[in-house]
């Protein structure tokens, strides 16, 4: 394929979303019209985004990237130039895809806003967000880079508080916006650091850093990079916003913040570490394979006290995007102890998990959405019996919680296979103690994966089967065929993702040449690309496609069987076991929370759970005429941590108000000082 | 042609043994309570009975409920078919070692869960619940224990497990490895729903894990659970004595060296066999809070299996 076509599908996929974002906002008043343009406008670039990317990325690597200016400025600095490396290509596809599958949704899903709010603002929002974070992927310059980020993350505010006659949206809303400037204030010291030794801004620059700075600067440097994209990754502990702010959002924008925009965070860090840091020391790994491996696990286990769907699936974003950095920390420690196809099988572990989550993340959210738009709840408690109901919807979200749990043979399955084998390898690669490490949080990510896999029967078990817990799950309805259409897209992916990672891993070539000189597809691929290795002559192989069709050769034996022996037999439709009661009642079913209770008395230590039992009885306790039992967990880091910040904060912020008494002849005083002060610097 | 003889001969080895496995471990159990107990064989006569027989199926259940016995079959015979059983080379090795065994057997247990919460009864999602909670404490000892073996190896494929574990490298005695068959033996015993952890025989559903999570089964769905789990059973018993004690396993595909192997690996699975019930019948059923200790010393002991092979490399 010609390379230089990837340049125009980029400009029209830029182009496409500001039309979309205008076009929105002028047809307001008509929200079917609004609706309309705003989600073609979004798909539509979503094609043109995927054809730009696959095109850089199937490209081959003779070839130099895309690379052009938006528009000439005659401000020193602030370029607004765009590069579409292979790195950029790679998140672009992920951008693209998922906001195509977004778009289709929300033809359908907008309805429900119709008359209620303003559909158009809404539409704009949603492709100024798709805009400003496709910008974020291809923007070469730090300046630019810092603008696009900067109206991301506005824009994303805008839509969390989007429902701000609720308030916890709003509250989310600040929190988010808060949490987010941290950040933000971190990646302008962290650029300005790189700006002192390169005195520019272009990315081009930076690349040369490795050599040129000291490494006590590069440190810092990292530091500074690592707080300020965790913080929009959501890392433990910097993820207290997440678990707030993605719920509250319409259901699309919750899946493209939790699917896309929280990768964002792992693209800066891959950016930065991987492309302009240069040789990485061996503690930089290691502290992201800890916080890798630390998130994964308390992302997973605070996501199993939730009873709200889309609080739940928010703190498995938190989970997977530690399960991703295990695979870059890895892969950074293979750097630094110069094993180049370790670390880029590391790498490749990382990065598609990235792909993976994107996709999974973004079809449970959407499920859920679906629920939410069935139903009017999040609160699983009231859900219940929607397989019957909502059949599709169901299937759909079955084949999201599989894949998310990593079981075979889907997507999920693959990539924390390919982190297992990396982790593994890695012991290898070290003589220190530093090695066991590798299979610890192997180790970790064992009972992170399994505890995903409890979490998620319990949301698909809880949500979708046995019988509806309340009137408004009874009454539930099918979706329409658009929302249908954005999910089953995003479910097709998890299949072929899970059943092809051959096929897939040739697109992952450019990036590892870029950043290990190393390209795995062809040693990863053993029989025709039937099986996938893990570069090693006797390693470990697997192949998702062969289990597949294996089992399909074993289905006649069950089939065989009845024939032999229940040809006979027939099967009636009768009660559930009730105990020789009258009758189950969904009061009597499990729910969520005391599905979960196991896991919450042996973990109790780190929960914490406050319990409170009130009973009103008029003769004998054994005999309570009401009953309210009240259960609240609240995490650690916001009452150990964040609680005692903002008193401090705000304790300081009372002693300073003395300050500003609010006489003008003070405030002279206070220039004059500073005045004084700042010459005396100066001299 | 070999390949596909082989597969066929793994999987009547699978369907064949697994069940007589159960039998031996129950009579074996009664035997020294002092009971008569039911012959050996009688699994077998379970499941041509459970066959046969009609099948009541909850007016709440879907298709979940339906799909369920069929997935963990083919499931767990998938995983049986990448496990070394009488060669050392598996059918299906090639589609997976070690970590796809775990996969699969976790996906069969997903569905498994889902299936007890279907009917809508509390004693499914009592049964799923826990059955959940106890599985997800023992995966990092499983896991744990069999990386040390597989970074021994220096592979995950369980054949290239059993290969080196022929070598001369391979020492018996060797600390990391007898740590890690002891991890795994606790996590057998957990994942096979034995006593202390949970008790195959109860019938008193509050005390049941895997058994409440079944309750709604009935007719031939159930002789597919059962027969299911004894086939897991099966396979996690040849894993541990496969990997750790590979005497007998035939290395070539002549029917001499397979029948040795056969014979073999009766002998060890009958040991391993005696083992469990000997440890059945001394221990008390724990309480359910109390299993995650038992869990987390099979995981320290998988954390010492790790660490001493930096002792003794």
């Amino acid at each position: 394929m010609d390379l230089l076509s990837a340049s125009p599908f980029l400009e029209l996929t830029l182009g496409l979303y500001v039309v979309g974002a205008v076009g929105g906002l002028a047809a307001g008043r008509q929200p079917s019209a609004a609706n309309v343009i705003a989600s073609g406008c979004a798909a539509l670039a979503g094609v043109f985004g995927i054809l730009a990317s696959i095109n850089v990325l199937t490209g081959g690597s003779g070839q130099s990237p895309v690379s052009f200016e938006l528009w000439s400025t005659g401000v020193p600095y602030l370029r607004p130039s765009v590069r579409l490396d292979a790195l950029a290509a790679f998140f672009v596809l992920i951008v693209s895809f998922v906001g195509l599958s977004l778009s289709l949704f929300s033809v359908g899903y907008l309805r429900s806003f119709y008359g209620r709010k303003n559909v158009g603002l809404l539409g704009a929002m949603y492709n100024l967000l798709l805009l400003a974070t496709t910008l974020v992927f291809v923007a070469s310059n730090a300046f630019f880079f810092l603008v696009a980020w900067e109206i991301m993350a506005l824009t994303a505010y805008g839509l969390v508080s989007f429902e701000h006659e609720k308030p916890e949206a709003r509250n989310a809303g600040v929190l988010y916006f808060v949490m987010s400037h941290i950040g933000t204030g971190c990646l302008i010291l962290g650029f300005l650091l790189l700006f002192r030794t390169t005195q520019d801004y272009s990315f081009e620059s930076f690349r040369t850093l490795g050599q040129t700075m000291s490494s006590g600067e590069r440190n810092a440097a990292f530091l500074l990079f690592l707080v300020g994209f965790g913080v929009k990754a959501g890392i433990v502990p910097l993820h207290i916003w997440l678990p707030e702010a993605h719920p509250v959002a319409p259901s699309h924008i919750s899946a493209l913040l939790s699917g896309v925009l929280i990768k964002t965070g792992i693209y800066g860090m891959t950016r930065v570490f991987f492309d302009f840091l240069g040789a990485p020391p061996n503690w930089w790994g290691v502290t992201l394979l800890t916080i890798g491996t630390i998130s994964a696990l308390l992302g997973v286990l605070y996501a199993l006290m939730e009873h709200d769907l889309k609080r739940l699936l928010a703190y498995h974003s938190i989970e997977n995007i530690g399960i991703i950095l295990m695979g870059l920390g890895a892969s950074l420690m293979f750097l630094h102890s110069h094993h180049p196809v370790l670390a880029a099988l590391a790498l490749i572990a990382g990065l598609y998990h990235t792909m993976n989550h994107a996709i999974f993340k973004a079809l449970l959210f959407l499920g859920a959405g679906a629920v939410l738009h069935a139903t009017h709840t999040r609160n699983m408690e009231e859900m219940g019996g929607l397989v019957r109901r909502m059949p599709r919807t169901a299937v759909l979200f079955l084949i999201g919680a599989v894949a998310i749990s990593a079981l075979p043979p889907l997507n999920g399955f693959v990539s924390e296979w390919l982190t297992y084998q990396s982790l593994l390898q890695g012991f290898g690669t070290t003589g220190s103690l530093v090695r066991a490490m590798f299979p610890l949080s192997g180790a970790m990510l064992a009972l992170t994966g399994a505890l995903a896999a409890a979490c998620f029967v319990k949301a698909f078990g809880i949500t979708f089967l046995a019988q509806p817990r309340s009137e408004a799950a009874a009454q539930a309805k099918e979706v329409s065929l658009s929302m249908l259409a954005g999910m089953g897209l995003l479910a097709g992916a998890c299949i072929f993702l899970g059943l092809c990672p051959t096929t897939f891993l040739k697109v992952l070539d450019p990036v590892t040449q870029q950043f290990t000189g190393e390209q795995l597809s062809a040693a990863l691929t053993v029989k025709e690309g039937f099986v996938l290795g893990n570069t090693q002559a006797l390693g470990g192989t697997v192949s998702t496609l062969g289990m597949v069709l294996t089992a399909l050769c074993l289905l006649p034996i069950p089939a065989v069987l009845w024939l032999c022996f229940g040809r006979r037999s027939s099967a009636r439709i009768g009660p559930t076991w009730d105990c020789g009661l009258l009758g189950l009642t969904p009061h009597m079913e499990y729910t969520a929370t005391g599905f979960s209770k196991p896991i919450r008395m042996i973990f109790k230590a780190l929960f914490r759970p406050r319990r409170e039992v009130q009973r009103e009885y008029d003769y004998s306790p054994y005999f309570a005429k009401t009953l309210r039992f009240e259960s609240h967990i609240e995490e650690a880091f916001v009452s150990r941590i964040y609680r005692p910040l903002n008193r401090g904060i705000l304790r300081l912020s009372r002693r300073m108000r003395a300050l500003q008494a609010g006489s003008i002849q003070a405030y002279l005083i206070y220039i004059f000082v500073t005045l004084v002060l700042l010459l005396l610097f100066a001299l | 042609m070999t390949a596909f003889l082989a597969i066929l001969l793994q999987l009547v080895l699978l369907l064949a043994l697994a069940p007589l496995l159960s039998g031996c471990i129950k009579n074996w159990k009664a035997k020294l309570q002092n009971r008569r107990g039911p012959r050996p064989w009688q699994p077998y006569l379970d499941l041509a009975k459970f066959l046969r027989k009609d099948m009541v199926i909850s007016e709440h259940a879907s298709w979940v409920f339906r799909l369920t016995p069929q997935l963990l079959f083919l499931s767990t015979l998938l995983a049986g078919l990448m496990m070394p059983l009488v060669s050392a080379q598996a059918p299906l090795s090639l589609f997976g070692g070690a970590l796809a065994l775990i996969g699969l057997l976790a996906l069969g247990r997903f569905f498994l869960a889902l299936a007890g919460l279907d009917p809508a009864s509390a004693f499914g999602g009592m049964g799923s619940s826990r059955e959940m909670t106890i599985s997800a404490v023992a995966e990092p000892a499983l896991v744990l224990a069999l990386f040390t073996v597989a970074i021994g190896a220096g592979s995950t494929n369980l054949s290239q497990m059993v290969n080196a574990a022929q070598g001369p490298a391979w020492k018996l005695l060797n600390p990391a490895h007898l740590l890690a068959f002891a991890a795994l033996f606790i996590v057998l015993l957990a994942e096979t729903g034995r006593l202390p952890v949970d008790n195959p025989a109860t019938h008193l559903e509050l005390t049941m894990i895997h058994e409440a999570m079944i309750l709604e089964y009935s007719g031939r769905y159930l002789a597919l659970v059962e027969w299911s789990a004894s086939i897991k059973q099966l396979v996690l018993m040849a894993l541990l004595v496969n990997v750790f004690f590979p005497i007998g396993l035939a290395t070539a595909l002549t029917p001499q060296a397979l029948g040795i192997s056969a014979v073999w690996l009766l002998a060890k699975l009958l040991a391993l066999s005696a083992a469990v019930v000997l440890v059945e019948t001394t221990n008390a059923k724990l309480r359910l809070f109390r299993v995650p200790d038992l869990l987390s010393v099979a995981f320290i002991l998988a954390t010492l299996a790790l660490f001493s092979t930096f002792l003794f490399p």
